[in-house]
């Protein structure tokens, strides 16, 4: 809590350089539209303009600064515009209308949450089986540890086409995608959670004559715990991501991603903003709700976090 | 058919392989930790290829091992000079910037506490945005060609990077700072030989993850515009011709790239943090 004074002080610093930023961004722009509308701009040729660097140019026509805020199509929009779009399509319309942010935001939530449910739970399964067969240990976690260092993101929009070439389309492609990407950090953290408990601990079962299966359920799953939720936290983030880039050049007609890039196709930069700061906004509650989850657990279970 | 039941027997035959080698008495030594999932890998590259061939898969769908490898012996040159302009320019070009950007403002914020405070969270909640979507946005912005992939890049990157100097510049006990004042150091001394070496685990932490990331944002940014060279450039044009077996060929660089990229950083990590203990 302590740390709320701070964090809006650096907020705050990001969004003065971005509002100062506006100008010279936009100061080409705004001049060659003040120049037509019939202002009087120095220097007075767009050719000139361009050698001109935004500040210097700026400086120079200290009256056309506030232009640069307003500006339908901007290179950079000001904070307040971005603000304004984000409040307007997201309360100021019908959840079920196509302009709705909300619309797009459930477009892309609803197969990052399928797939991350999927992928959360495959993870796991595949960490209990490598936690208990030798063979899959040695030869499967290898493969797991190196598929996080290929870029397979990239890879998703093909995986789109394909998957609808076969006849499936909806929520599954992209719930795929998002699968795959939580699938990986789950089974490493849960393979290093469910090694947790120490030779002490484990000992301690035994003279308990445990079975394996009472083993796995009172120590190991309890421990791995911390871990899980360290992996969820990861997984829901990648997932998401991994759901928007599929959205982006796929032609999709819905969702954050489409809109980021119909807003950059039609020259409407403002609605692509605000697609990007919504998504930013959905990935922050999502970490959000499931650190609130692992607080509340860790607490019953009086844990710490991994 | 044939094809089919000699998938299955592969199967079984890698799985057997194994097993036994899994439970040997070997089964400890360096060489069967490579050797086992290679066995593993091997078999799943030939199963691959057996039901392929076996269940008559559309090449459009789902080429098989052999002619990817064909492939790539085949379009070498241009393989070469897409690895150039997406690694070597793009995201090297972009991880380097992003890394001693993010290194220069940790070096600042550091100074004072109160902003310490400030940038761990807003940076660590930032590293787990989608940021790969302002690639449209950079590309309008600096150009088609690779600065704009540097540029996503170098972004993608600074957020980890940022977290982990930052979090890493702090892991030093009041003892051992006591001590270099004893010594007489002052503020640069005790950045150079305390806290920085001090901070190395968790540097090299963020190195290695932001190692991915740089590769995913040069190709994806390639996907909103790049001259004709580049692998997100070839992956999205080599789909549009169907030609599945190129794009499988670009996607087997990539992911040699990012395993050799990650494996340098964990190389450099070794000479540099071998004192920790992790690492003995």
């Amino acid at each position: 809590m302590k740390s709320i004074l701070p964090v809006f002080t650096i907020i705050a610093a990001v969004l003065f350089i971005w509002t100062l930023a506006v100008v010279p961004m936009n100061m080409h722009l705004t001049a060659d539209q003040a120049q037509r509308s019939g202002a009087i701009v120095t220097p007075d040729t767009p050719i000139a303009r361009k050698e001109t660097n935004g500040f210097v140019l700026a400086l120079k026509n200290p009256h056309l600064i506030p232009l640069t805020y307003v500006g339908k199509r901007p290179n950079l929009p000001s904070p307040h515009q971005v603000a304004v779009e984000m409040f307007d399509t997201i309360f100021g319309k019908k959840i079920t209308s196509k302009r709705s942010l909300v619309y797009h935001g459930w477009v892309t939530l609803a197969p990052t949450l399928l797939g991350f449910a999927i992928g959360t739970l495959l993870g796991v399964l595949l960490a209990v089986g490598i936690v208990f067969s030798r063979v899959m240990d040695k030869s499967v976690m290898p493969w797991a540890i190196v598929s996080q260092t290929i870029p397979i993101l990239a890879l998703a929009p093909m995986i789109i086409v394909v998957l609808g070439a076969a006849g499936i389309h909806g929520v599954l492609p992209k719930s795929v995608i998002a699968a795959y990407l939580s699938f990986f950090p789950v089974v490493v953290g849960m393979v290093k959670g469910l090694r947790g408990p120490d030779h002490m601990q484990l000992d301690l079962l035994r003279t308990y004559s445990t079975n394996n299966a009472q083993g796995f359920w009172k120590l190991r799953l309890p421990s791995s715990t911390p871990f899980l939720f360290a992996s969820l936290k990861i997984g829901i983030s990648a997932s998401l991501i991994g759901t928007i880039v599929a959205e982006l050049p796929t032609g999709a007609k819905a969702g954050f991603g489409a809109r980021m890039l119909v807003g950059d196709q039609y020259g409407q930069p403002i609605l692509s903003w605000a697609a990007l700061f919504a998504a930013a906004l959905t990935a922050a509650a999502l970490v959000g709700i499931i650190s609130f989850v692992e607080r509340g657990t860790l607490r019953k279970m009086g844990m710490k976090p991994a | 058919m044939m094809y089919v039941i000699a998938g299955f027997a592969i199967w079984v035959l890698g799985w057997l392989v194994n097993l036994y080698l899994a439970n040997s008495k070997w089964s400890d030594y360096r060489a069967m930790n490579l050797a086992i999932p290679l066995i593993f890998g091997l078999t799943v590259l030939l199963m691959w290829e057996c039901f392929v061939i076996g269940f008559e898969v559309n090449p459009v769908f789902l080429p098989r091992p052999s002619d990817i490898v064909l492939r790539m012996a085949i379009e070498m040159p241009r393989l070469w000079a897409d690895f150039v302009q997406t690694i070597i320019k793009g995201a090297l070009t972009g991880y380097i910037l992003g890394g001693l950007a993010a290194f220069a403002i940790a070096v600042l914020a550091d100074r004072s506490k109160f902003l310490t405070s400030g940038v761990l969270p807003v940076g660590s909640f930032m590293a787990a945005l989608p940021i790969v979507g302002i690639a449209p946005i950079f590309v309008k912005w600096f150009g088609s060609n690779w600065e704009s992939k540097a540029a996503v890049v170098a972004v993608m990157v600074f957020f980890p990077i940022l977290v982990n100097v930052v979090a890493g510049m702090r892991d030093t006990t009041s003892m051992q700072r006591d001590l270099m004042r004893t010594y007489g150091a002052g503020y640069w001394p005790t950045l150079l030989k305390l806290r920085l070496p001090a901070a190395m685990p968790f540097i090299f932490n963020g190195l290695k993850v932001a190692t991915t990331l740089s590769l995913i944002g040069a190709i994806v940014a390639e996907f909103f515009g790049s001259p004709t060279v580049g692998m997100g450039f070839r992956i999205s044009t080599s789909f549009g011709q169907l030609a599945l077996d190129m794009v499988w060929a670009e996607i087997v660089i990539a992911a040699i790239a990012g395993t050799a990229f990650y494996g340098i950083v964990t190389l450099l990590e070794k000479g540099v943090t071998f004192w920790h203990p992790s690492q003995r």
